[in-house]
């Protein structure tokens, strides 16, 4: 690898030696690590509303953040000028933020790391007619309305996206990346007697067009209308706690929120996680193992490697109940003097790295899910969760019912309007006590945390936890 | 012009170089087409201090155009994180060929000056922009020592100081041509509570257009009470009540009924609100105003995000629903004129419609005289889960939330993990009293202790 290399495969384009000089220049005032995150992002989106074609756009996002850490401090600037020149007055202000110090002068080999592709991309989204992303709009839009008389108004956005990364550390290190994303989202409304209610659908894949071949979008749309029509007989949902059934590939959520976030070495390391000095111990259910893992062929959270240039792995971090491990950056990995798990990602060159989810799942148990409903005396069955939030240090989180029915002697009867449960993540972990055997992945999420939201995934099989709070108005 | 301003930089104090590339953009329109043009540029910096020392350092910069381009009813949009001349043409050409699978719509357009005088707003401080990097880490410090010494089972997981500049420019060839740019910064504060296993959360902050103006001890002190108050907090039972939602919690609520009011909403079906102008939705005492002319208002704005005048536009007189809140797309379909709420969300997005400085019109009483008048109720100090439990387009709202019971009208034990619902409709029919503690948040609502009966709290 000769100094005149360029890396083309941004589109970027920078040369060899400007990244090791970039890196040489935020090492000066004496660092210990320097670090350059380049990416450049295209994408399109087409958004469809009321029948109409509102907007299509086209984006282009194109920078460097760098990175530099001297002892406890961390420095960071970025810019949106690639050329040698723009890059060497971005690490200076990143220097000069970790430290007003002055250091030696450190030189730095670098050494690419073999690209890693969990997944193969057929067509790119750019070589797609705008036509036919349009098209395919149209067709979702007309499947929801053609649904039911009772749909009055529909929204469907498409959105896809290619960006090309390249990250350089003073540790020698140089990896690069290219994530493809196709989003497909549609929205309905159904009007009745009952006022107005509403149906959602999604689906998220890192591959390119090719996906389009086995999914259904149409089928999306016409679930999204369901979902809403079914909500205009719904019941005012109960109030208080109860038995409550988590269908498959709807309610990974839970999870995320329930002790996910709680398993992020940054939140750990701060002693502000309730996970905080449980490993090894019993934390859940028997019944629950719980996977982090950035390599899960085309989900939504699939990376090749991280925003810090590691590898993705595939890390479980609860084991037959057991705490086994958290997730890390570099950071909080270097603190502890092991490996990073490839955790470590960010939401753009403009923000700082740091310690987040992937696609996070419960893995299989054994119950058959009808099983698991028709043992249910009482309780409430959540066909489709909504969002939710978690404070990591008392381990409470919410999450809201998109689409849920009350669960009469066994069986699912009429259908909740929407609320929110609330439960305590410790607590809802021990009380999981049938675990189905029909893993499902679930919708593509954007998970937020400190300002930042970054792509994930998550899934389960259907599962019961013996009570959880509903946050109904029904006594 | 909060709108305009949302990219972070000092900039020139005329606004001429941004004008001028808008300008250029918009000269290049062909007949028949027209053309906006956004740019922004601005900066912003973060410290977070951790036990003593610099956690981190950020110092940013970014820039930014997005041009949209209108011809037959039907609109393209494109934009691009750089001012590079080569970029701006390769984002006139995108947003040009994207025109192209636009639906026509016949009432489709840009924003056309109005004639409506614009408020001038002092939005802008050198002092702030001269204010050294050192300072400004001591006042995380300081904010750190003056929250970690409140309270022995107090930690503190983070302070943070941050501050933000931007300039923005819009022109259009409907001759629309503003300009404006904003500087303000922020101390904050998370912070824990520790007693025996059980661990609380809190948080506290300060606002201010100057350093001088951050309140630091209010910030800690806010800090210190939010964790400290809720140890020991129990599961409480569920039944109906009267509740008194905290300033800040009614800041939350107000800001999903913007939504029901928003005209977009209305205009496409999606308001619960859209047949019911004239309507009374509240108690005669409600008065419900979005005035983005208030300086005392952070979200305060000279312009809004299509570069009309920023206006005090009344939503609810006397319980009565006067009008939504409309940008020159919903108000064109509304058949009425825009009342200057087009919301922006940088040079990436094209305008949307929303309050831009809501607020209920305050009564007279303090919390505490609120809270003598109620035998039996909830001090609802925070709500969770907004974005999950609440349903503006039905009218559901289902929230996590912790706060205080109230017995024999004064503040009892503290209770958590339980959530509190009704619908939006109800609400705003049930709201028993508005207090006298209007307080200006750095959000699109102001707060204020509101009193609510016959909310459903679902506890154990």
């Amino acid at each position: 690898m000769g100094a005149a290399r360029v890396f083309r495969i941004l589109g970027i384009m920078i040369d060899h030696d400007v990244v090791e000089r970039t890196i040489a220049e935020a090492l000066r005032t004496g660092a210990d690590f320097a670090e350059v995150y380049a990416e450049d992002k295209r994408n399109t989106s087409v958004a469809l509303d009321d029948g109409r074609v509102e907007q299509v756009t086209s984006g282009r996002d194109r920078g460097a953040g760098i990175r530099v850490i001297k002892g406890e401090t961390t420095g960071f600037a970025h810019t949106s000028d690639l050329t040698a020149a723009g890059l060497a007055e971005a690490a200076r202000a990143a220097a000069v933020a970790a430290s007003q110090g002055d250091g030696g002068v450190r030189t730095i080999a670098l050494t690419q790391a073999p690209a890693h592709r969990p997944n193969t991309i057929v067509t790119y989204p750019e070589d797609i007619a705008k036509a036919d992303k349009v098209a395919l709009m149209q067709r979702v839009d007309e499947a929801a309305r053609s649904f039911g008389s009772e749909i009055v108004q529909v929204s469907a956005g498409y959105g896809d996206s290619r960006k090309r990364v390249l990250v350089a550390n003073s540790d020698g290190l140089l990896a690069d990346d290219d994530v493809v994303r196709l989003l497909v989202r549609i929205s309905a409304v159904a009007s009745g007697d009952t006022g107005m209610q509403t149906g959602f659908q999604s689906m998220g894949r890192t591959v390119g067009w090719e996906t389009f071949d086995d999914l259904d979008v149409e089928a999306l749309a016409r679930d999204a209308a369901r979902q809403a029509i079914v909500k205009l007989k719904a019941r005012p949902a109960p109030s208080g706690a109860m038995p409550v059934v988590i269908k498959n590939g709807t309610g990974g959520v839970l999870f995320h929120e329930a002790c996910g976030h709680g398993l992020e070495a940054d939140h750990v390391q701060k002693g502000a996680s309730v996970y905080a000095g449980k490993l090894g111990e019993l934390v859940a259910s028997p019944l629950v193992t719980l996977v982090d893992d950035g390599t899960m062929g085309t989900e939504w959270g699939t990376l090749g490697i991280d925003d810090e240039g590691h590898t993705t792995r595939r890390n479980v971090l609860i084991e037959d109940g057991v705490l086994v491990d958290y997730m890390w950056d570099h950071i909080r990995a270097r603190k502890e003097g092991r490996d990073p798990s490839g955790n470590g990602r960010r939401q753009s060159y403009m923000h700082l790295p740091m310690v987040r989810m992937t696609n996070t799942y419960v893995m299989n148990g054994e119950s058959d899910p009808d099983d698991i409903v028709a043992q249910t005396e009482q309780g409430v069955y959540i066909a489709h969760l909504g969002g939710g939030s978690v404070n990591t240090a008392t381990g409470d989180f919410v999450f809201g019912m998109n689409e849920a029915y009350l669960i009469e002697n066994g069986e699912i009867t009429e259908p909740l309007r929407e609320g929110n449960l609330i439960g305590n993540g410790p607590q809802v972990l021990r009380d999981i006590d049938l675990l189905g055997n029909d893993f499902a992945m679930g919708n593509p999420g954007t998970c937020g945390k400190d300002g930042q939201g970054v792509p994930v995934g998550d899934g389960q099989p259907t599962l019961r936890v013996k009570s959880l709070t509903i946050g109904g108005t029904a006594s | 012009m909060t709108d305009l301003a949302t990219g972070p930089s000092a900039g020139h104090a005329d606004g001429a170089e941004l004008l001028t590339l808008a300008d250029r953009v918009v000269g290049q329109a062909k007949p028949g087409e027209q053309i906006e043009a956004f740019v922004s540029r601005g900066g912003d910096t973060e410290v977070r201090v951790y036990q003593g020392e610099v956690e981190h350092f950020v110092s940013a910069q970014a820039e930014g155009i997005g041009i949209r381009v209108i011809r037959d009813g039907r609109t393209g949009f494109a934009y691009a994180g750089t001012l590079e001349e080569t970029a701006i043409a390769e984002v006139l050409a995108e947003a040009r060929d994207n025109v192209e699978f636009g639906t026509p719509d016949e009432w489709a357009g840009l924003a056309e000056p109005d004639g409506v005088p614009v408020t001038d707003q002092s939005l802008w401080n050198d002092e702030l922009v001269e204010y050294p990097t050192d300072r400004k880490i001591e006042l995380a410090m300081e904010l750190e020592r003056l929250a970690a010494g409140a309270d022995p089972r107090l930690r503190i997981d983070e302070a943070n100081y941050a501050d933000a500049h931007g300039e923005a420019a819009v022109a259009t060839t409907t001759g629309i041509r503003q300009w404006g740019r904003e500087n303000g910064c922020y101390v904050s504060l998370s912070t824990l509570a520790d007693d025996g296993d059980e661990t609380q959360t809190g948080f506290g902050f300060s606002v201010g257009r100057t350093p001088e103006a951050l309140d630091l001890e209010r910030a800690a002190r806010e800090g210190a009470d939010r964790a400290t108050r809720l140890l020991g907090a129990t599961k409480p039972p569920s039944k109906r009540t009267t509740v008194v939602l905290d300033p800040l919690v009614t800041a939350q609520l107000l800001s999903i009924i913007a939504s029901t009011l928003n005209g977009e909403a209305v205009v496409k079906g999606r308001s619960l609100f859209k047949d019911r102008l004239g309507d009374e939705v509240a108690p005669a005492f409600v008065d419900l105003v979005d005035d983005p002319t208030n300086p005392l208002a952070y979200t305060a704005t000279d312009v809004d995000g299509e570069g009309l005048a920023a206006r005090r536009n009344p939503l609810i007189e006397n319980g009565v629903l006067r009008q939504f809140t409309h940008n020159s797309y919903s108000a064109r379909r509304a058949g009425t004129v825009s009342t200057g709420n087009a919301t922006r969300g940088g040079f990436a997005g094209t305008p949307g419609v929303g309050a831009l400085a809501l607020s209920l019109v305050p009564g007279t009483r303090s919390q505490s005289e609120l809270i003598a008048d109620i035998d039996d109720g909830l001090l609802v100090q925070s709500v969770t889960g907004i974005h999950s439990g609440v349903n503006p387009i039905s009218g559901d709202f289902s929230t996590g939330a912790a706060g205080l019971l109230i017995r024999n009208g004064t503040v009892a034990e503290p209770v958590r993990e339980f959530t509190i619902a009704s619908t939006l409709q109800r609400m705003l029919l049930d709201i028993a009293e508005i207090g006298g503690d209007l307080d200006w948040l750095p959000m699109r609502a102001a707060g204020v202790s509101l009193v609510i009966r016959d909310v459903t709290m679902s506890g154990s």
